[in-house]
């Protein structure tokens, strides 16, 4: 019976998920492509393989060490159970010579053996306290960086329909459950088992009449703690759905508490929040009651155990079949045996989410990148930015292409510019080209290399893409420039800020280029933020520059110092451009119309303004209008 | 610039708003522990149900040992066999009653910490929800989800069973110091004498922990603002290929947690164990004393086996004190994070007036601002006056303030000097619903909460109906959100399905025509439209705005043309008003901000 913590699957519950399932409330809306909710029997079994498997893989470095931690856990649980066992041997073995007037030679020796092991205990629990916690840790350690690292070497892809917040919540609540686990469960599971065990078998050496008494006991707890993780189950998962829907809301609520205050959504929220904060209160007071309910049964049938010890061992020393030295050990022995079986509940929950968090790190590491390394990365020369690409499909939704089959042929240098309506695939385009996406089938060739054998590196050194999601990092001006080149000097910094037109913007700031950005650049505004963006890629100085609406958020002057920056920066290298403002097109050598996919037309942009009926000729003239 | 704010004297004192930034002050020991004692007050009586079920409890477990005693001395030594049966029956009565009332104990708990907890999230919520934007630009969401989830948690299981059994344990303490002592005063005298290295080595191990425990959730905070970094600015990072960058830090700051981490362990490890080895050396005395006097008759053999047996039920609450203490000290700490939200509280006070239909009748007068831990003005000495219906453009160079101008008419920073009147009514003195009720913005960061399409929309009118939701779709060129899989019932946001800019931009805009205000903010809110999908929106905006006053924040031409008149801001104040053409022909540094074009076909 002593194995029931490992973390095996509570399987009734299982059939119950269905049922259990809360009914969403109908202003969350409705949402099905959720990852972490619909886990399919055989899926949750992969999983469960897979968690082992991973918790194999992040102990089996440290195996040396954990056996020594066994063997130390065993000598301290060794010197715990000999102390009843002492003091029985001082009352029946020790007294009898001092009363017989034979001196107390033999009770000395009895108690010297005893400050043994009370000396070897406290040796070994704290080498044990020791040595396991910083194993726990560096286990932790090693778990963080790899999942971190792992997270970051996935496509945009993978992050598009996973989300920052499920990406946040593993690596923090789910790593620090595991903490949670290795800080006191482990601890607390292999003294439980250990004194479990131990204690059976000196109780039935002890004397073998009243052991067996004791362990009538055992098909009781067996009964109370399979009923225990049965419920125990249930009740967690109920909490742990709870729970995320709180923190969800509350994270949303703080992020977006501008729209929230200045729509007055507070006393909705507040309703909102309370709902599922009552729900979650719930949830966790069922978890309190299922433990009210067990812990004091466990104490009871340890408390009834001890009684009818005491009351048999009572008539079997009347009897003198049993002296009043073991019955005493027996006593000391029933009140260690039954307590950490009460903290076993503890550990129980910490073991199921551990094992739950588990379950979803190994379901992120599973996870291939589905644009990979190539095994073999090419050498590629010296970076020209001669791109090309050769009956490029893709497909988001298999079978709808947003590109049915392009072919472009961009010389190296060239600035083109992509133009259409939203769904045209200019973006789908740029995204390709920095290979957020590998194409579905043909292929995009740099320089004559498959951007599919580009190694990250060599690749990201001669692309760079600037989007109008132009994320700033905590850390100063400076700091968030550099990004693009993190050996860049001060010197280089200021002159790509000064190149961008951002150079005096930043020394009108409190502290110039060392400003810090608080909060995502909440002190910049959207424009600031944008050239701090464009000056990161300058720094960068890629061969290929793609800019997908990068210069939406500037105003005219701004825009135009951008402009002026664009024709030096862009001169020696390819560039892609996709702008909704005219203006910024028309700076290009050459312009794409696109419509669902496909190029419509084609040529440097003085020329298709000429063309009659031509689409582009169209929003130029719509644009003059504008501007009058 | 250099030009002296004016004072509007005005029955406003300005008082610079002070905002805690989460820094990391000295903690104040039990002090913010114990104020949220009333949040207790609600369950006395289940409190009381719970202390004395406890001591109770601890009267019921010692007497157990007694009767022990009593039959190894009676129906054993003294061979009374009669007695053993009735003996039995008490140990079995009184073995039964413990398990009672430990059951009632933890039945009045559980209600008592659940309802804590939730209580507490919810006040922490609401506070948050109340803080101004100055409080909010200042704190990651990470840093206050962990004080609402983490800490709070660290509460109430303090509250709910680290007090409860800190109580108890000393009182068993005590209460069996007291039995050995009558039992047999030598030996209580000697397990009395071993009370007092543990105490003094507690007192010293609560200092050095709580100092450590605060440093680990700390960098625990730390680590998460970086987690969460990393995760919102992935795509950079992988434009940018820097990873190993990135890798590089997180790597720094989790060795510096783990070291920490590691720090704590140490210090913990030895402290369990000290607690651990002192009630097994009391023992050995104990055994060595007990043994001795059993041998000189000086007491009975059951005396020593009760004397030991009750000693030895010293050992749980004797080790446990430290994992308690500890349990202590990380919920002070916790309180001290948590008070940092409760003591912060709200400079933007609520006012009493409400207005009644409003005109939207919108005046700026000698408005500045600045931030509170800078003291450069970002806006000084502004004069504007919107009769109603009118439509203000605001046009201004990056980073001129008209974003922070925009944003003090629905009070989301307050003017820190002149005022900002509606009607003729300080915006100050009126009540925030109601303010907010006539104001309404579409910002050019559009938020989408995970909530269905409608939620989202409705947002500043929960009473919408239909109808309007289909017109207020139409205006923004919106109407892509009918055809969500779900339709307006489509769960969007972080939790559902993602939209591209463009599409968030005009469901935010779709939001703000919504609410049908009095007065409607537009900060930049076209920027990542297309040209086309532009010019449908501004010309439907165009009738959206001939009946409410607007202010508009322009970067382009085409939208100032939305409006009546026209504002450059310079420098953080008003220059300039007119209409588009006045200020193109006569302001030369207009010309230089709206007409680029042309100077590029003239260059």
């Amino acid at each position: 019976m002593t194995t029931q913590t490992q973390q095996t699957p509570p399987e009734a519950s299982e059939a119950k998920e269905d049922e259990q399932q809360p009914k969403e409330q109908k202003w969350r809306g409705v949402f099905e492509d959720d990852p972490d909710r619909e886990v399919s029997r055989a899926t949750s079994i992969r999983l469960k393989e897979d968690s082992r498997k991973l918790l194999g893989e992040l102990l089996r470095p440290y195996q040396k060490l954990i056996w020594l931690l066994v063997v130390i856990v065993i000598v301290e649980n060794g010197a715990r159970l000999a102390v009843p066992y002492l003091v029985h041997l001082g009352i029946d073995n020790g007294i009898p010579p001092i009363l017989a007037g034979k001196g107390s030679q033999e009770l000395i020796t009895i108690v010297i053996a005893v400050l043994a092991s009370a000396l070897l205990q406290a040796w070994a629990r704290q080498l044990f306290l020791m040595r396991s916690g910083r194993l726990g840790q560096t286990i932790l350690l090693g778990l963080r960086r790899r999942v971190f690292d792992h997270f970051q070497r996935l496509s945009p892809a993978f992050h598009d329909k996973f989300t920052s917040g499920r990406v946040i919540s593993r690596l923090t609540s789910d790593v620090q459950v595991i903490d949670e686990m290795l800080a006191n469960g482990f601890d607390g599971l292999v003294t439980a088992l250990l004194t479990l065990v131990g204690t059976a078998i000196i109780l039935l050496t002890l004397d073998v009449k009243l052991g067996l008494i004791a362990l009538l006991s055992f098909p009781a707890l067996m009964v109370l703690t399979a009923w225990f993780r049965k419920r125990s189950g249930a009740v967690y998962r109920q909490t742990r759905e709870a729970v995320v829907l709180v923190i969800v809301h509350f994270v949303e609520s703080m992020t977006g508490i501008r729209a929230v205050q200045a729509f007055r959504r507070e006393p909705r929220n507040e309703e909102i929040f309370h709902g599922v904060n009552d729900r979650y209160r719930k949830a966790n007071l069922e978890a309190f009651r299922l433990n009210a309910i067990f812990m004091p049964s466990i104490k009871g049938v340890g408390n009834i155990t001890i009684v009818a010890i005491l009351a048999y061992g009572g008539y079997q020393a009347y009897h003198g079949h049993v002296t009043v030295g073991v019955l005493t050990a027996f006593l000391l022995y029933l009140r260690q045996f039954f307590e950490p079986l009460q903290d076993i509940s503890q550990f129980y929950n910490t073991f199921l989410s551990a094992s739950a968090a588990l379950e979803k790190l190994s379901g992120v590491l599973n996870e291939t990148p589905d644009v990979p390394e190539p095994i073999k990365p090419a050498k590629p020369g010296p970076a020209h930015g001669h791109l090309e690409l050769r009956n490029v499909r893709f497909e988001y939704v298999d079978g709808v292409p947003v590109l049915p089959g392009l072919q472009l042929d961009v010389p190296a240098g060239q600035t083109l510019a992509l133009v259409g309506t939203t769904g045209a695939g200019k973006t789908t385009i740029a995204k390709l080209v920095a290979r957020f996406y590998d194409p579905t089938s043909g292929h995009l060739l740099l320089d004559g290399v498959d951007l599919r054998d580009l190694a990250e590196d060599d690749l990201r050194e001669r692309v760079v893409m600037v989007t109008q999601e132009n994320f700033l990092f905590t850390g100063s001006v400076a700091d968030n420039i550099r990004f693009g080149k993190p050996d860049a000097t001060m010197e280089e910094v200021v002159e790509a800020a000064k190149v961008i037109g951002a150079h005096d913007f930043i020394m009108a700031l409190p502290n110039g280029y060392e400003t810090a950005v608080e909060k995502r650049g909440s002190r910049l505004s959207a424009g600031q933020r944008q050239l701090v963006a464009f000056a990161r890629a300058f720094l960068a100085n890629p061969a290929v520059l793609i800019l997908d609406e990068a210069t939406s958020s500037l105003d005219i002057p701004s825009e135009r110092l951008i402009q002026r920056a664009l024709k030096t920066i862009l001169a020696d290298r390819t560039a892609i451009v996709i702008a909704h403002r005219l203006s910024t097109v028309e700076t290009a050598d050459r312009v794409l119309v696109l419509e669902h996919g496909r190029i419509i037309e084609d040529g440097p942009p003085d020329h298709l303004i000429t063309m009659d009926d031509g689409h582009y000729a169209g929003l130029h003239q719509a644009w003059e209008d504008s501007l009058a | 610039m250099g030009s002296a704010p004016v004072q509007m004297p005005s029955e406003h004192t300005v008082q610079a708003p002070s905002i805690a930034a989460p820094t990391t002050r000295a903690p104040e020991r039990s002090r913010n522990l114990w104020r949220l004692r009333p949040y207790l007050k609600p369950h006395r009586w289940r409190l009381a149900v719970m202390f004395s079920t406890a001591m109770l409890g601890v009267g019921v477990s010692l007497a157990v040992p007694l009767v022990t005693r009593a039959i190894i001395d009676g129906p054993v030594t003294r061979r009374e066999l009669s007695m053993l049966v009735p003996l039995a029956l008490l140990a079995l009565g009184l073995s039964i009653s413990e398990v009672i009332l430990v059951w009632m104990r933890r039945w009045a708990q559980s209600r008592t910490v659940s309802d804590l907890e939730a209580t507490l999230r919810h006040d922490l919520y609401v506070r948050l929800q109340s803080l101004p934007m100055e409080f909010h630009t200042r704190w990651q969401s990470g840093q206050l989800l962990s004080r609402v989830t983490t800490d709070l948690s660290t509460i109430r299981r303090f509250m709910g069973f680290g007090l409860l059994f800190l109580v108890m344990n000393i009182l068993q303490l005590a209460v069996v110091t007291v039995l050995l002592l009558q039992l047999y005063w030598p030996l209580g005298l000697v397990v009395l004498v071993a009370a007092v290295p543990i105490v003094m080595v507690s007192l010293k191990f609560e200092k050095k922990y709580l100092r450590i425990s605060r440093k680990v959730q700390d960098q625990q905070g730390d680590l998460a603002t970086r987690i969460e970094e990393s995760a919102l600015g992935f795509r950079v990072i992988k434009s940018f290929g820097r990873r190993p960058h990135v890798q590089g830090q997180f790597d720094d700051e989790a060795t510096r947690l783990y070291d920490t981490e590691v720090e704590k362990v140490r210090l913990a490890s030895r402290f369990w164990s000290f607690l651990g080895v002192i009630p097994n050396l009391t023992l050995v005395i104990v055994l060595l004393l007990g043994a001795l006097a059993v041998g000189r008759e000086a007491i009975t053999l059951g005396t020593l086996v009760a004397f030991i047996t009750l000693m030895l039920s010293l050992v749980w609450p004797v080790t446990s004190l430290g994992a308690i203490l500890a349990m202590a000290q990380e919920s002070m700490t916790a309180a001290d994070r948590i008070s940092e939200i409760l003591d912060t509280h709200s400079v933007i006070k609520d006012g009493s007036e409400e207005l009644t239909n409003p005109r939207g009748h919108l005046r700026f007068e000698h408005v500045g601002f600045r931030f509170s831990d800078d003291s450069t003005e970002v806006l000084h000495d502004i004069n504007l006056d919107l009769t109603p219906g009118t439509t203000l453009a605001l046009v201004g160079a990056t980073g001129s303030g008209k974003t922070t101008l925009t944003a003090l008419v629905p009070r989301l920073y307050d003017v820190t000097a002149g005022r900002i009147t509606i009607d003729g009514h300080d915006i100050r003195d009126l009540s925030l619903v109601s303010l907010r009720t006539a104001v309404a913005s579409a910002f050019d960061d559009p938020t989408l909460f995970s909530m269905s399409v409608r939620e989202n929309l409705t947002l500043g009118r929960p009473d919408a109906s239909e109808a309007d939701v289909q017109q207020a779709l139409e205006v923004a060129q919106a109407q892509f959100a009918n055809d969500l899989p779900w339709g307006l019932e489509t769960r969007v946001g972080e939790q559902g399905m993602s939209l591209s800019g463009g599409q968030r931009q005009r469901l935010a805009l779709a939001r703000a025509v919504l609410a049908k205000p009095a007065v409607l903010v537009l900060d930049d809110t076209l920027s990542a439209l297309d040209v086309h999908t532009e010019a449908l929106v501004e010309e439907a905006l165009r009738n959206v705005l001939s009946e409410t006053t607007g202010i508009v924040v322009a970067h382009r031409a085409s939208t100032v043309m939305l409006a009546d008149q026209v504002a450059l801001l310079q420098n953080g104040t008003v220059t300039h008003v007119g209409t588009h053409h006045e200020l193109l022909t006569t302001v030369p540094a207009y010309r230089h901000l709206l007409a680029a074009e042309e100077e590029e076909v003239h260059a």
